[in-house]
């Protein structure tokens, strides 16, 4: 029996590694999932008059796009957000996390914007009003204000396709 | 036209690996000559085709062929030479090329150097190892190919990680392929020797020098990665405990227990089925690292980019070679008679002790690098391990080690005397006991963790020392002894060396984090920092923001480092590029932060104190030095010698 045990101890262990596949280690959940999404108030990029706040999207599916010009991963995710817009499906916020540089304004009109409306929060604080642990996440909010999934890292299309274009369906977007 | 080359030249590799890999295994089953004649030339074409597929690949980073999908994610053409040509093994795709070529250079290397081997030994070595390169030339093919074109083809790429681009990087993953890899050569002879039922102690010698020098190899490439973290990352540190890290230290405390239980197993005949296993189990690891690297099943700073189907082709190879393998093993293991008794005070086992410690350790790394795993699969929530977890596991656990490291090649086979080893080492550990105790007091005041580093570094350095004049009061003389009795002591003094440099820099390092102004100074252990500005400067893919810093102690200016904030052109990364002044005794490190206002005149700067960190490098130049050494000593090679005569005859004559 003794002698068994290197082999059955190393497929306990594939058991385990077959799961892992499936899994993503990175996707830390949101205490946020099933609550209202944190309130705010801040100005938007490339027009400080004007202010933009979550209540502003009631009665709306939403999609919170938190991203930052200097953020790597949010230039890749860029033109999949972009194709995703010219569809109209639903509208994008995207919150402006750090931009220290100042660069967003800039770069959007350069590279086109996706987002409905560009929240700058400069200071970081909404970022973590909403629990962001880096950039790029994304927010799917309900009609009610309600947060109801979360994606950590890019979006590309098999993310879009397979986790939340049902999730925009299932609340009725 | 070249990348397709490079594709079918890796086809024809793949062809060669499985003819390589089928014939001589059924060729020594059977005690047929002609098939088992065929793995050499196979191992060797093999590796041919697959080094021709390297340089295709290097080849399209060189000449900038940006229609390749590999070269333009992980090249640029404004990267420097060198790095566009380490920028082959920069990638998942190319870095599995370079894992295969290393195995494929390994079996080219036995195929050579088996002369003196009987023929089935020979065929079933090289058909084990062509079996574990069918599937991995099978798994580039299938999954990751490097040579796959992009229509249309981009102007220019995305550029090599810039972590990446740093010398560090050129040598790193070569050596540490050469280490992990080369653990595929004592994993052949192991399955050999089960697979055809002669199971005395032949195999451990034979496979003895390989796994030495794999070792070596492996310990020069973690020494190699760590010095690069630690320039690199900005940080300051060395080990993060990071799980890509773990995936290579695993093998490496794996390969250490093994070439110490190799030499029981040679020498006495002793812990045979036990050898056989650690054998499986250390190119096992080797294979779990390359899993856990490439699947994506935890989250690490520097894993490849993932992909399911990557993940799912290699953990079904695992469960196969592995599976099998332990498989044979539990099958063959009642057949291995265990030779030569020894007692409980002895140098087998002291060594057994070494085995045992040693595998606690990478017990306790393993668990902690698969815990999150485990909870997750479990549906426990997400965690993370750090560094608190390791740091307190694996401290104490190799303190037992480091101790028996000095007891054990003093001691004598078979069985030795407890009353007589204490009278030989009594002054050594009462030496290094007190040295322990009173190295900290004129430091900075008692420190348990300092006194328990100091002593056993001490300790080690002593009996070091004691064994060398054992060895001289029996007549010996120093330019006699065996190269073997020479690495194993320079191997045990490098363990030594570093081990007093990790605890130096572990409980005396110093750092600041300061912001300033162009003309401010800063003061850390006695140095004097003056910041003299930040000016741009244009690098050939980047710009980087270079800093001054002065140096002074005592008035009198030692140094002017320049650390630089880069922005990397193509990816837009920012990166730091720490300043290090380098000395015996200590590093002054110097990383600029970010700038604090708009005008370039304040930044943030983290200067460091480093006290003999640089015994850490040395130590570890140390192991891999004593492990080559020890390889490379005359009854090795006198059994070469000898023996190739006659079989050679032999075989003509058959």
């Amino acid at each position: 029996m003794k002698r068994w045990l290197p082999v059955i101890v190393f497929f306990i262990l594939v058991g385990f590694f077959a799961k892992g596949l499936f899994l993503n280690p990175r996707e830390v959940p949101s205490p946020f999932i099933g609550k209202p999404a944190p309130a705010f108030t801040l100005p938007l990029v490339g027009n400080e008059a004007q202010s933009f706040s979550p209540s502003d999207m009631r009665g709306k599916v939403w999609l919170m796009n938190v991203w930052a010009p200097w953020c790597v991963s949010c230039r890749q995710e860029h033109p999949v957000l972009m194709s995703l817009a010219r569809g109209q499906s639903v509208p994008i916020i995207g919150l402006n996390w750090k931009d220290k540089d100042r660069e967003a304004a800039m770069l959007l009109s350069t590279q086109g914007s996706p987002y409905y409306a560009v929240p700058d929060d400069l200071s970081g604080k909404v970022g973590i009003d909403y629990g962001v642990t880096g950039t790029p996440e994304t927010y799917v909010i309900d009609r009610q204000g309600i947060v109801r999934m979360k994606h950590v890292g890019p979006i590309d299309m098999d993310v879009w396709k397979k986790k939340i274009e049902p999730k925009l369906k299932e609340l009725g977007a | 036209m070249i990348p397709e080359l490079g594709h079918f030249a890796l086809i024809v590799a793949l062809v060669l690996a499985l003819t390589q890999a089928i014939l001589p295994l059924a060729g020594a089953q059977r005690g047929n000559l002609t098939l088992m004649a065929v793995a050499r030339p196979a191992a060797q074409g093999q590796f041919v085709f697959v080094a021709l597929a390297f340089g295709c690949l290097a080849y399209a980073f060189l000449s900038n062929d940006f229609s390749v999908e590999n070269v333009a994610r992980n090249s640029f053409s404004q990267l420097p030479e060198i790095y566009r040509f380490t920028a082959t093994w920069g990638s998942h795709e190319g870095s599995m090329l370079l894992w295969v070529m290393i195995l494929a250079f390994w079996t080219a290397a036995v195929s050579v150097f088996s002369r003196h081997l009987p023929d089935d030994m020979v065929a079933r070595v090289i058909g084990v190892m062509g079996l574990v390169s069918a599937g991995f030339l099978a798994f580039i093919l299938t999954t990751s190919s490097p040579f796959t074109r992009l229509v249309p083809a981009p102007m220019d790429g995305r550029d090599m990680n810039p972590l990446l681009q740093d010398w560090g990087m050129i040598l790193h993953p070569p050596m540490l392929y050469m280490g992990y890899v080369g653990f595929a050569v004592a994993f052949a002879f192991a399955i050999a020797a089960l697979s055809s039922g002669k199971l005395d102690a032949a195999w451990a010698r034979w496979s003895r020098p390989w796994t030495t020098v794999a070792w070596a190899f492996l310990s020069l490439g973690i020494g190699l990665g760590s010095w690069w973290a630690y320039r690199e990352l900005g940080w300051g540190g060395w080990w993060f405990w990071d799980p890509t890290e773990n995936a290579s230290f695993m093998p490496w405390l794996a390969g250490t227990a093994l070439i110490h239980s190799l030499a029981v197993t040679e020498k006495r005949g002793a812990f045979k089925a036990w050898t056989v296993l650690l054998a499986i189990i250390t190119f096992s690891l080797s294979l779990l690292g390359t899993f856990l690297v490439r699947s994506g099943v935890l989250s690490s700073v520097h894993a490849f980019a993932t992909d399911p189907a990557r993940g799912s082709f290699i953990l079904g190879f695992l469960a196969v070679v592995i599976g099998g393998s332990l498989m044979l093993y539990a099958w063959r293991a009642p057949k291995m008679l265990t030779g030569g008794a020894f007692t409980w005070f002895s140098r087998e086992a002291m060594l057994l002790a070494n085995n045992v410690v040693l595998l606690a350790a990478l017990g306790s790394v393993l668990l902690g690098t698969l815990y999150p795993l485990f909870m997750d699969a479990m549906g426990m929530g997400k965690i993370s391990v750090g560094p608190p977890y390791f740091n307190a596991v694996f401290v104490p656990v190799m303190a037992p080690m480091l101790f028996l490291v000095g007891v054990g090649p003093l001691a004598r086979w078979k069985e030795a005397s407890l009353p007589d080893m204490f009278q030989r080492l009594k002054w050594a550990l009462a030496v290094a006991v007190v040295t322990g105790f009173l190295l900290p007091l004129t430091l900075k005041g008692f420190n348990p963790w300092a006194t328990l580093g100091f002593a056993l570094a001490i300790w080690i350095l002593l009996t070091v020392l004691l064994g060398f004049r054992d060895r001289l009061k029996h007549g010996a003389r120093l330019g006699s002894l065996p190269r073997a009795f020479w690495g194993m002591q320079l191997a045990h003094l490098g363990l030594a060396w570093g081990v007093a440099g990790i605890t130096v820099v572990a409980n005396y390092e110093m750092e600041r984090d300061v912001r300033m102004n162009v003309g401010e100074f800063t003061e850390l252990a006695g140095y004097t920092f003056t910041f003299r500005g930040a000016t741009e400067r244009p690098g050939p893919n980047y710009r980087a923001a270079r800093g001054t810093v002065e140096v002074s102690k005592d008035g009198r200016r030692i140094a002017v480092v320049h650390p630089e904030k880069r922005v990397y052109n193509a990816s837009g990364m920012p990166m730091t590029e720490a300043a290090i002044h380098p000395s015996f005794f200590r590093d002054i490190y110097v990383a600029l932060g970010e700038p604090l206002d708009d005008q370039g005149q304040a930044w943030a700067v983290r200067v460091f104190y480093k006290p003999f960190i640089n015994w850490l490098w040395i130590g570890a130049l140390l192991l891999v030095a004593g492990g080559f050494l020890a390889a490379s000593d005359r009854r090795y090679r006198i059994a070469l010698r000898k023996l190739a005569v006659p079989s050679g005859a032999v075989a003509r004559g058959a």
